[in-house]
């Protein structure tokens, strides 16, 4: 969902796990929706991890521990923190809507799938890829303290563990930082360009040929 | 001193915007049922059409079942997603091959087997797999529906440019490995990471000398090992498999068109980000152990023990072992397997049933053994009975289903069992991708094959 994005500060949860595949974020069965209803990814999101084949939630995955189960709100478990090469596999954005249907705004990791790392773009998640010591020490933070709060500031590009003052730069390019602090998207700039894209069209035909 | 992938890809740049992305012209837009729908609705909530429909075809595949697929699909939700697919296509305007068209088929096996997709070309789908189109000398990579409805609304993309990467992989292949070994093999050893933010050109002797089947299944698992796309310089082997294809050029514009192909080459002098040299006699027939594409061994080797596991992936490495219910340190031949599965965007293509076939001729389906032959389309179909390949297959006692994705992600009735084993020529084995529970082991079709006689893990080799 378009939203402007400023600064965040919130409590994480953590996913100490690592190369997290989009079939784990959302399994394929929940794939046979028409619509774009995030509510009903995110109900799904990690579905086999959260919950047994009954519906049961499992107790000893990190969302049903009682100090992370409460669902994401205003500064309250907005941010993900998971271990590296998170989303690879499919390139579902289901995977990115259910994300976002649970109620995170940002996914903390060391690296992360291309093209999943687009879907969050594109769905308003930010993804915030940061140094292997970062992440492990904000995991460590986490592991002594449930509460540990996350400053993500997104015009000054850093991100802050607020339970040591660590703090490292992350990679937003010019254009996205201006999507997520205007809420704007990629095909507001597209539709604006049709002129370019004809133009295109008429210079490349004569040199293709096919 | 230009990659072909700077050739292709900045021959498609548009536009740059300042301190971002580039705007990428699209030449093909190919759709399935599963991230179409969404994007359709956004273009019906902005109120716009798509902008090139003759650049865009949308096929079935996903969901479809293996049987009777001239009855009604049972399963309501999927027959739901299916008919949107066809009321959309007809309602932009779109080319739709149904599921009971000659053209259907898995949309990775069909787009090269159409002459769909051409050298060249920048080519994306809704779909991690479209690295598959690589194989002809496109740059071809999977998007999210966002960007489908960007590239229906205006035939363009925003996109990073990725860094360049040469695998080369010299040498002969040994008997009974495939390309599907060469790629799992290379899995192995880079990670499924080992190419993120990466595309890659497959070049080498090895790769020259595979068929284009070959290199479809090459360039399918590029995004297994985290690549964007992958693909092969054009070649006389590329231009003999497009040569009279459907929608190919012909004619005096076959020729044009050959001439353009014959220049795209990277440049003796090419500089690429990183390059990764392979020899290929080092190369065994390879099976997965565990729950990603990259944990792999030889097929006649043994699970590593956990002093072999770099300390930081020790914990993933139990957790896997321990979802497919295996130890450190395990032999892999003679592991029992209930489930065999033929077929998907990497291995449902013909050369890939003359191989299952040459193992199962004059043997026997093993009994305790399901086993599920999924031709990758019905030009595929067609191929194995002109071949007389169904005769020997059937009297191995196999039974040869109708195209689609089936298995390789379970979301028709194709599911493997919780706590079972399947031996797939697929391209995941993360934990609950056949159907929750299921235990994935990926392989070649010969090691497929022999799997599927024997009922364990079995070197092909041994049944040459």
């Amino acid at each position: 969902m378009k939203q402007r994005f400023n600064i965040i500060e919130s409590t994480c949860v953590p996913l100490p796990m690592e190369n997290v595949d989009t079939d784990q974020i959302i399994p394929a069965r929940f794939l046979k929706a028409t619509t774009r209803d995030e509510r009903y990814f995110g109900e799904n999101l990690f579905r086999d991890w959260r919950f047994s084949p009954e519906g049961t939630p499992r107790d000893n995955f990190v969302f049903n521990r009682p100090e992370f189960s409460v669902e994401p709100s205003e500064g309250i478990h907005q941010i993900l923190v998971a271990g590296k090469n998170f989303g690879s596999g499919s390139s579902r954005e289901h995977a990115a809507w259910a994300l976002a249907g649970y109620g995170f705004k940002v996914v903390i990791s060391s690296s992360f799938a291309d093209i999943h790392k687009n879907n969050e773009l594109n769905n308003f998640v930010l993804p915030v890829a940061v140094p292997e010591d970062f992440l492990q020490e904000l995991f460590d933070s986490i592991a002594a303290d449930s509460g540990t709060r996350v400053r993500v500031d997104v015009p000054a590009q850093t991100v802050t563990n607020l339970a040591t003052g660590s703090k490292v730069c992350f990679e937003l390019s010019a254009y996205k930082k201006y999507c997520f602090v205007n809420a704007l998207d990629d095909i507001d700039y597209l539709l604006e360009n049709k002129d370019r894209i004809q133009e295109y069209e008429s210079r490349t035909k004569k040199i293709l040929k096919i | 001193m230009n990659t072909l992938f700077d050739k292709i890809w900045d021959s498609h740049i548009v536009s740059r915007i300042e301190g971002g992305p580039q705007q990428l012209y699209i030449d093909r837009l190919y759709c399935h049922e599963v991230t179409s729908p969404q994007a359709f609705e956004g273009l019906r909530s902005r109120g716009i059409k798509c902008f090139r429909p003759e650049k865009i075809f949308c096929m079935p595949d996903h969901n479809v079942p293996t049987r009777d697929q001239d009855k009604p699909v049972r399963d309501p939700v999927s027959a739901r997603q299916l008919d949107t697919l066809e009321a959309n296509a007809r309602e932009f305007g779109l080319e739709y091959f149904g599921m009971t068209d000659r053209r259907n088929g898995i949309i990775h096996v069909v787009g090269p087997e159409r002459g769909l997709s051409l050298p060249g070309m920048t080519i994306v789908c809704g779909d991690s797999h479209t690295s598959t189109h690589g194989a002809v000398g496109a740059i071809a990579f999977g998007i999210g529906t966002s960007e489908v409805e960007m590239v229906m609304a205006s035939q363009c993309i925003l996109q990073q440019k990725p860094k360049s990467m040469r695998i080369r992989v010299e040498g002969k292949l040994g008997k009974g490995v495939s390309a599907k070994d060469v790629a799992l093999y290379i899995m192995k050893e880079i990670s499924t990471s080992g190419a993120t933010g990466y595309f890659v050109e497959y070049a080498g002797s090895a790769v020259r000398d595979m068929s284009m089947e070959g290199r479809l299944t090459l360039c399918n698992l590029s995004i297994e090992m985290g690549a964007r796309g992958g693909f092969i310089a054009p070649d006389e082997t590329t231009f003999a498999y497009l040569k009279g294809r459907e929608y190919s050029p012909s004619g005096e514009a076959w020729d044009k068109a050959v001439e353009y192909w014959k220049t795209l080459r990277s440049d003796d002098d090419a500089v690429f980000d990183k390059e990764i040299v392979f020899d290929a006699s080092e190369i065994a027939p390879m099976i997965t152990y565990g729950t990603n594409p990259g944990m792999g061994t030889e097929v006649c080797g043994r699970i590593p023990y956990m002093e072999e596991v770099p300390p930081q992936d020790r914990d993933s490495f139990a957790k896997s072992l321990s979802y497919m219910d295996f130890h450190p340190g395990d032999a892999m031949e003679g592991k029992k397997v209930d489930y065999v599965f033929l077929g998907a965007c990497t291995n449902g293509r013909i050369e890939d049933f003359r191989a299952f076939a040459s193992i199962s001729a004059g043997r026997h389906k093993a009994e305790s053994v399901t086993a599920w032959l999924v031709p990758g389309s019905r030009e595929v179909v067609r191929q194995i009975h002109a071949e007389g390949l169904d005769r020997i297959l059937e009297e191995a006692g196999f039974e040869i289903r109708q195209p689609g994705c089936s298995a390789c992600l379970a979301m028709n009735e194709d599911k493997v069992p919780a706590g079972k084993y399947c031996v797939s020529t697929s391209n995941r084995n993360f934990e609950g991708r056949q159907g929750p529970g299921a235990r994935t082991l990926l392989a070649s079709p010969l090691t497929a094959a022999a799997a599927a006689v024997t009922g364990k893990v079995t070197d092909p080799r041994t049944l040459m």
